[in-house]
């Protein structure tokens, strides 16, 4: 118990220092703000090309593929806002040993790694990624139940738990491959399939983004959830699948973490 | 003159040592090769589209597996990341080093990049082989002539994202944000080259905008000669572009980086 209350107020402590070192770069937020609305017009485009073709693709209207969309942007905002940062800077001081002095303080290093850094600025995803969401459901005509919005929220948990699982398992490879400047680029690759409905992919790929690397759960999981066409048994599936992952990243983690042999020994 | 000689002379040596630092590096490669997928999952795309709705716009499955395969090869050959390298350098300071040197250090960055090409090729030819099965004989060009045309085209395409990316990485000696840059650019590049889409699925307009801008040579162009999509004529109109773009783009990345380099002065150096 005291061991939580602690915990708690280091993370209050960790965030309010985070947000105030990102105050002191104010002019991001504009770029930050543009580059968002660029990427959005990026990520539309082969989505409207596609449906300039096609009424439909593997069953998703253009609305819904919308709504896929509005997701993979709102995730996109909370894994460059809240998760890259953190997670680049460990590769950082693995590179250069300064891991040593993170190791040596008296908390969890893997808390207070993920909890160091943080770019606010890059909640303009969120807020283009909900405009998304709105615009798909006004060309539905309807609005989202309720419950669903209440199951989407809760899958958007686990997504959310998934990725940083993921990004952990990534940033454990740097503790063999230490040179590994584009770790970021490599999950922002695999991440970018994510903005596709999982049904678009057949035979390998389905496999490959339904149970190694989990997309489905990220993205079309929550919007079909939002849609009110998600199984009860498949959103409960995916909850434990993220809570699966996150489990499996700690203990990799730990072995990894065992593997550190600074930088000048 | 003079440099020029110079840096000729140094070439072989500093290949070499690239080519050693690439194998030194290989699990590094091979997770580099990862990032690189975003054609497979297109392809994936592509194909679902025109099995379930018939060819677009002319392209059939086959095509579509023939065109990302392709541009995943030439990606393979033409990706460059200097600007990364560059701004972290220039940011660092380390990049002193380099200034001292007797090499211009755009060639010596030039020669790292092109050290890696050797092990890229290796890493991607068990692709290219399963590209050939896979879409058929058909879909590679039998026309030797535009063969030859392709390693041209490819080449100006290394030396054009080279140049770009030089560009962009000289601009750290003047703003702060390089890197915003270097993704906006990327962002262009994704639509206006081909990546995500063929360009000859695009409306007209779009088509002869890519057309003229330096992004369609990078990409689109050299994939489409490879499967057989250009004829003599308009792929030799296409690198007419490429090589002017190429010639303007390297003028440019040379005056930029020499006149950042005067001005510059490391920190605590």
């Amino acid at each position: 118990m005291a061991r939580d209350v602690r915990y708690a107020r280091l993370l209050g402590a960790q965030l309010r220092i985070a947000g105030l070192t990102s105050l002191q770069y104010r002019a991001d937020f504009y770029t930050d703000a543009v580059m968002s609305v660029f990427w959005l017009a990026v990520n539309l485009a082969p989505l409207l090309v596609v449906y300039g073709h096609e009424k439909t693709l593997a069953g998703w209207s253009f609305p819904e593929a919308l709504v896929v969309i509005g997701w993979f942007t709102v995730l996109k905002g909370i894994l460059d806002g809240a998760v890259n940062p953190c997670l680049t800077a460990i590769v950082e001081h693995i590179r250069k040993g300064t891991l040593d002095f993170i190791l040596l303080k008296p908390a969890d290093a893997q808390f207070l790694i993920s909890t160091a850094k943080l770019s606010p600025w890059r909640a303009v995803d969120v807020l283009g990624g909900l405009g998304v969401l709105v615009l798909a459901f006004v060309r539905l005509h309807r609005w989202p139940a309720p419950a669903a919005l209440l199951s989407a929220l809760l899958l958007l948990g686990a997504a959310v738990l998934l990725l940083y699982s993921l990004w952990i398992l990534a940033v454990s490879v740097a503790f063999w491959v230490v040179k590994l400047d584009n770790l970021a680029f490599l999950f922002g690759s695999i991440f970018d399939a994510a903005r596709w409905p999982i049904g678009v992919f057949r035979g390998i790929w389905r496999f490959l983004f339904t149970f190694v690397i989990p997309l489905a759960v990220l993205t079309t999981y929550p919007a079909m959830a939002l849609l009110g066409t998600l199984a009860l048994r498949t959103g409960l599936l995916a909850g434990l699948c993220a809570l699966a992952f996150f489990a499996f990243a700690r203990v990799v983690w730990g072995q990894a973490i065992g593997h550190y042999t600074s930088a000048s020994s | 003159m003079n440099a020029i000689f110079r840096a000729l002379r140094a070439l072989p040596t500093l290949l070499k040592v690239g080519v050693a630092e690439a194998v030194a590096y290989r699990a590094e490669f091979v997770i580099w090769l990862l990032t690189t997928t975003m054609p497979l999952v297109m392809l994936a795309l592509w194909s679902e589209v025109a099995r379930e709705g018939g060819p677009v716009g002319g392209f059939t499955g086959a095509d579509f597996t023939a065109y990302f395969l392709a541009s995943f090869i030439v990606r393979q050959l033409t990706g460059c990341w200097v600007a990364w390298d560059m701004n972290r350098e220039i940011r660092e300071g380390t990049i002193s080093m380099r200034l001292l040197r007797p090499i211009h250090p755009l060639a010596a960055y030039a020669a790292d990049n092109a050290a890696v090409l050797p092990m890229r090729l290796v890493l991607s030819l068990p692709i290219a082989l399963a590209a050939l099965y896979f879409a058929g004989r058909d879909h590679v060009t039998h026309d030797p002539a535009m063969l030859g045309l392709f390693c041209v085209t490819v080449a100006g395409a290394w030396l054009l994202s080279f140049s770009i990316m030089s560009i962009i990485g000289s601009l750290a000696f003047y703003i702060d944000s390089t890197l915003a840059v270097a993704d906006l650019w990327f962002g262009l590049f994704f639509i206006l080259s081909g990546y995500f889409v063929p360009i000859r699925l695009f409306p007209g307009w779009l088509q002869a905008a890519a057309d003229a801008l330096p992004f369609r040579a990078m990409l689109g162009l050299p994939v489409e000669e490879l499967i057989g999509m250009q004829t003599r004529a308009s792929a030799l109109r296409g690198m007419a572009i490429e090589w002017a773009w190429v010639l303007t783009c390297w003028t440019g990345a040379v005056v930029l980086f020499n006149r950042g380099a005067r001005k510059y002065s490391a920190y605590g150096a």
